[in-house]
C-alpha cells in the first residue's frame, strides 16, 4: 500500500525522511506517487496562470495570506484523513471548530489573564471530548459515522449557539499575545502554517511508521479481515475519532486566534471543504489508501483556487463550479489510475505465480 | 472416555473437550471433542453445514463457544479474539481468503507484528525480506511490495499461508487450502505443513479431497450435524469407512419423499453443450417426480441448471419445457413457460437482505400483483401471507426485514417467491444448505408436497442423505458430464459416491 511510503511526499512536504536508502521502489509505489505529484502541478498551473494575469499573486503578502488561509483546513484535513482511512467520515469538524473557538473567546472573557499556553491545551482536551463522544456513540450504537457524526454537527453547533445565545467576542477581549499567534510570522512563514505543517508531518509519520498507523489502513482496507488479525477494531476506530476531534479543537483555538471576532457562527459548512480536500487529494472515501500529504495537498490547492478566482476577477459563484470540478477530475483520475494498476497487477500476477 | 480412540503416543498438545456452540436457535455444534497431537497432522472431515468452519472459528478465537473445555499444553485455553488465539500460537488459513487488498503483500503477511527498528518503527524493508523468505521456503515467488489486490485466487491462498507460516505456529488449522491450489502448490503446502509437523507442531487440515486427507493426516476425526462421530488414525480407517461415517444416519426416516402419480415429461433437456463446462447433458423430469443431481463440488451442477434457465448461454443442445422448445439465454421466457431456479447463494442471488418478507416473496410476481403499473400493499400483503403461511415462514412480521430471520426461514422466503409464480418444473439448488435439521425436513415435506401436485422437481444437492432420501432417480455429475443414472432402488451411498468421484461409471 501506500500513498505514505512514496518519497514524492517527503520531498513535496519536507516531513522526515525515514525511507532514506530504500531502493527499488515498486511498480505500485511509483504509480501511487503520481497523485501527490499532479497535485503538485495543478498547484503550479494555477499559480503560473494567476501570476500571469496578476504577478501580485507572487508577492510576499499574497503568499503569506494564501499560506495563513489555508493553515486550518490543512490541520483539518489531516484529522479527516485519520478517519476516512478507516472507512469512517467525520462531518462533526466544523461545529467542533465552532464550539473551540468560541469556548476559546468564553475562557478568555472569565479569565483575562490565562496564559494562551493552557487556551491551546483547553481548546485540544475540549475537541478530544466532542471526538470522544463521536467514538463512542459509533462503538455503542454500530451506526454508521456519517449518521452519528451528522447528528453531532447539529449537536455540536445546537450547543454552541445555546452557549453564545446571540453574543459575539471580540479581539479586544483576548489577549495580544495570543492574537499575536495568530498572525505572527517566523522568517516570513505565518506561525499557523508551521503549525499545520507539523501536524502534517507528525500524522504522516505515524501513519506510515507505526503499527498502529499501518492498522488503520488494514482497518479501511478490509474491516472483517481486520478483527480476524487481531486488531482492536473498535479501540482503534474511537481514538481516530478522538484524534480528529483535538485536531479539529486546535484548529478551533488558532481560528480564534486568527480572526479574533468570534460568534457561534464560526466554521459552518467547513466539514464538506474539509472532505473535498482530502477526496481531492487521493485520500480514498472508502478507506484503505490515501496520505494526509496528499490531503494537505488538497486543502492548499482548494484554498488557492478561491484566491486565485479573486484575482483572476472571476465571479465568486464559479469557485463552487470550479471545486466540484476538481473533485470530479480527482475521482475520475482514481479510477483510471485503479484500472491501470490492477491491468498491469493482473499482467505481473500471471508471471509471479 | 478419552477424547481420542486412536491410541496415543504422546499428550496431546492441544484438546477440545464437549465444546457446543449456537446461533440463535440453531446448533452449529454440540459434544464436539479434538485432540491435535504435535508432530501429528489431523485431518476433520464431514458433509457441508457438519460444523467444521464453525469449530475453525471457535480454534481462530472469532467464535467463543457457549460451552465446553479447551486446554494447550495441560493448560487451560481461553481465546477472548483472534489476538489471544494468535499469542497462543495458533494460525488459521481460512477457506476464503482474508486479506487488505490496499496493503502490501507483506504487510498483509505481517499486519500486528511489523519488524520494527529504532523507536518502534515499522522495519519495511526487514519486512519484505521476511516475506521473500517465507516466499522462498513455499517455492512461489510474489512480489512482497506489490498490493494484495489483484492477486490470483491462488496467489491470495498462498500468502495466507505465508501468513500463518510467519507466525511459527504451533498449531496450524487449515480450512480448505487447496481448493485453488494446483497440483505443483499442493504438494508444496503439504511439504510445509510436514516440515512443521517435524519441528512439533500440530496440524489440522480440513478437505473434501480424501486422497489429500489420508496422504498428508496421520488422524482424522469426523463430524455429522454439528456433532462428534469419531477419531481414530487414517491407516485404520478405508475412504469407504469414512463416507459411512460422515453420511451414517437413517436416511428413509428423515427425507420422507411420497410416492407420486407419475405424469408427463416436464422438462426436456438434450446434449445441452457449454464449452468447457458441461457436455452433451441429456436428461429429462416428469410432473411429480424429484430427480436429484449429484455430484461434487465443481461437477458443473449448477452451470447445468443455470443454462436450462436460461442465466447463462449454451453451445449447444435444446431444452424443452412440456414439449415446446424455449429460447436461450432467457430466464423471462423461462419463467412465463413454468420454469423456477431457487439459486445456491440465496443470500446474493435468492433475496434482497433489507427488503420486508412481503417484498421478497412477491418480487417475482410484481408484474402481475400491479394495477396500472402501481404496487399497492394489499394485494402484496395478501399473496405474501398465503405463501409463507402455507411454508411456515416463522416470522415476526410480515413486514421484518429478510436479514433478519434465520437461514432456514430466508430459504423459505425464496421458495415463496418462486412458488408464487406458480411454476410447472422446479429447479432448486442446494434446498437445504446451511439450514438446521428441522427447518430441513420442513422443506423436504414441502417439495414432495409439490411433487405430489404434479410439479417437476430437479434438485441438486450435495447432501447424500437428501438426494437418497428424496429422489426418485438420481443423475450423477462428473466433471461436466452426466455419468450415470441411478433408479431409487438402485441409488445407495457407494454408488452415488463412486460415480461422482468418476469411479466405476457406467456412462
Amino acid at each position: 500500500m501506500s500513498l505514505s511510503d512514496t518519497g514524492v511526499a517527503e520531498r513535496s512536504t519536507g516531513a522526515p525522511s525515514a525511507g532514506a536508502g530504500r531502493s527499488g521502489r515498486g511498480l505500485t509505489e511509483r504509480l501511487l506517487a503520481v497523485r501527490e505529484l499532479s497535485l503538485l502541478l495543478a498547484l503550479g498551473a494555477l499559480v503560473l496562470v494567476t501570476t500571469l494575469r496578476n504577478d501580485r499573486f507572487l508577492s510576499g503578502q499574497s503568499v503569506k495570506d494564501l499560506l495563513l488561509g489555508c493553515a486550518i483546513l490543512v490541520i483539518l484535513a489531516v484529522g479527516q484523513t485519520l478517519v476516512i482511512v478507516t472507512r469512517n467520515v467525520d462531518l462533526s469538524v466544523g461545529s467542533i471548530l465552532g464550539l473551540v473557538a468560541f469556548a476559546t473567546g468564553e475562557l478568555f472573557l472569565a479569565a483575562p489573564g490565562t496564559p494562551w499556553p493552557v487556551a491551546l491545551v483547553t481548546g485540544v482536551a475540549l475537541g478530544a471530548v466532542c471526538g470522544a463522544v463521536n467514538g463512542g456513540l459509533i462503538a455503542v450504537a454500530r451506526v454508521p459515522a456519517l449518521v452519528i457524526t451528522l447528528g453531532t454537527l447539529y449537536a455540536f453547533r445546537g450547543v454552541d449557539y445555546y452557549w453564545a445565545a446571540g453574543q459575539q467576542i471580540n479581539a479586544a477581549d483576548m489577549p495580544r499575545s495570543f492574537l499575536r499567534l495568530g498572525n505572527q510570522t517566523v522568517l516570513g512563514v505565518p506561525v499557523l502554517f508551521l503549525v499545520a505543517l507539523v501536524v502534517v508531518a507528525v500524522a504522516g509519520y505515524y501513519l506510515r511508521s507505526y503499527r498502529s498507523g499501518r492498522e488503520l489502513y488494514a482497518i479501511g482496507s478490509e474491516p472483517a479481515a481486520a478483527r480476524l488479525s487481531g486488531i482492536p477494531v473498535g479501540r482503534r476506530v474511537l481514538a481516530v475519532f478522538v484524534a480528529s476531534g483535538a485536531l479539529a479543537g486546535l484548529a478551533g483555538v488558532l481560528y480564534a486566534a486568527r480572526f479574533g471576532t468570534l460568534d457561534a457562527a464560526a466554521g459552518t459548512g467547513l466539514e464538506l471543504q474539509v472532505v473535498a480536500a482530502a477526496v481531492v487529494g487521493g485520500v480514498a472515501i472508502f478507506g484503505g489508501s490515501g496520505s494526509v500529504y496528499g490531503a494537505a495537498l488538497g486543502a492548499v490547492l482548494l484554498t488557492m483556487i478561491g484566491s486565485s478566482l479573486a484575482v483572476l476577477r472571476i465571479d465568486p459563484f464559479w469557485q463552487q463550479a470550479v471545486v466540484g470540478a476538481l473533485i470530479l477530475a480527482a475521482i475520475g483520475l482514481d479510477r483510471l489510475l485503479a484500472l491501470r494498476m490492477a491491468a498491469r497487477l493482473r499482467g505481473r500476477s500471471a508471471h509471479g505465480a | 472416555m478419552s477424547p481420542d480412540t486412536g491410541e496415543s503416543t504422546s499428550s496431546p498438545l492441544l484438546v477440545l473437550d464437549d465444546i457446543a456452540k449456537s446461533f440463535g436457535a440453531v446448533a452449529a455444534l454440540r459434544g464436539v471433542r479434538l485432540a491435535l497431537h504435535s508432530g501429528e497432522a489431523h485431518a476433520l472431515v464431514g458433509e457441508n453445514g457438519a460444523g467444521k468452519s464453525t469449530l475453525v472459528k471457535i480454534l481462530a478465537g472469532a467464535h467463543a463457544p457457549d460451552s465446553g473445555r479447551m486446554t494447550l499444553d495441560g493448560k487451560p485455553l481461553l481465546l477472548r479474539g483472534p489476538a489471544d488465539a494468535r499469542a497462543a500460537g495458533i494460525a488459521v488459513i481460512y477457506q476464503e481468503p482474508t486479506l487488505f487488498p490496499d496493503l502490501s503483500v507483506a504487510e498483509n503477511i505481517f499486519m500486528g507484528r511489523q519488524p520494527l527498528r529504532s523507536l518502534r518503527r515499522v522495519d519495511t524493508r526487514a519486512m519484505n525480506r521476511a516475506a521473500e523468505q517465507l516466499f522462498a521456503r513455499l517455492g512461489v515467488r510474489i512480489d512482497p511490495a506489490r498490493p494484495a489486490r489483484g492477486l490470483s485466487i491462488a496467489d491470495q491462498q498462498l500468502v495466507e499461508i505465508a501468513k500463518a507460516l510467519s507466525f511459527d505456529a504451533r498449531v496450524l488449522v487449515m480450512d480448505e487450502p487447496t481448493a485453488a491450489l494446483s497440483g505443483v502448490e499442493v504438494d508444496r503446502l503439504f511439504g510445509v505443513a510436514r516440515s512443521l509437523c517435524e519441528r512439533g507442531a500440530a496440524v489440522l487440515f480440513i478437505s473434501h479431497r480424501f486422497d489429500e486427507v489420508f496422504a498428508l493426516c496421520q488422524r482424522l476425526t469426523v463430524l455429522r450435524d454439528g456433532a462428534w462421530v469419531s477419531s481414530g488414525r487414517t491407516a485404520d480407517l478405508s475412504v469407504d469407512e469414512v463416507v459411512r461415517r460422515m453420511v451414517g444416519r437413517d436416511v428413509d426416516s428423515l427425507f420422507p419423499k411420497q410416492e407420486a402419480v407419475l405424469r408427463d415429461t416436464l422438462l426436456e433437456v438434450r446434449g445441452l453443450t457449454r464449452a468447457g463446462v458441461f457436455s452433451d447433458v441429456t436428461f429429462s423430469v416428469r410432473g411429480g417426480e424429484i430427480v436429484a443431481l449429484a455430484g461434487l463440488v465443481g461437477a458443473g451442477r449448477s452451470e447445468v441448471a443455470r443454462a436450462v434457465f436460461g442465466v447463462d448461454r449454451y453451445d449447444a443442445g435444446e431444452v424443452l419445457v412440456a414439449g415446446r422448445a424455449l429460447p436461450p439465454g432467457n430466464p423471462g421466457r423461462a419463467i412465463a413457460a413454468g420454469l423456477a431456479l431457487v439459486p445456491e447463494d440465496r443470500r446474493q442471488q435468492g433475496l434482497v437482505m433489507e427488503l420486508s418478507v412481503e417484498r421478497n416473496a412477491t418480487l417475482a410476481r410484481r408484474a402481475a400483483l400491479a394495477r396500472l403499473g402501481l404496487l399497492f400493499g394489499g394485494a402484496e400483503r395478501a399473496e405474501a401471507r398465503r405463501w409463507t403461511r402455507r411454508l411456515r415462514v416463522k416470522t415476526s412480521r410480515l413486514t421484518a426485514a429478510v436479514g433478519t430471520l434465520s437461514g432456514g426461514n430466508q430459504q423459505k422466503v425464496v421458495l415463496a417467491k418462486w412458488l408464487a409464480t406458480h411454476p410447472r418444473v422446479l429447479i432448486i439448488d442446494e434446498p437445504t444448505r446451511g439450514i438446521d435439521v428441522g427447518t430441513k425436513s420442513e422443506v423436504h415435506r414441502l417439495l414432495s408436497e409439490l411433487a405430489g401436485e404434479g410439479m417437476a422437481i430437479l434438485m441438486i444437492s450435495s447432501e447424500l442423505p437428501e438426494v437418497l432420501g428424496m429422489a426418485d432417480r438420481v443423475l450423477v455429475m462428473h466433471e461436466g458430464r452426466l455419468v450415470r443414472e441411478l433408479s431409487r432402488d438402485e441409488a445407495d451411498e457407494t454408488s452415488v459416491m463412486l460415480a461422482a468421484t468418476g469411479q466405476g461409471a457406467i456412462a
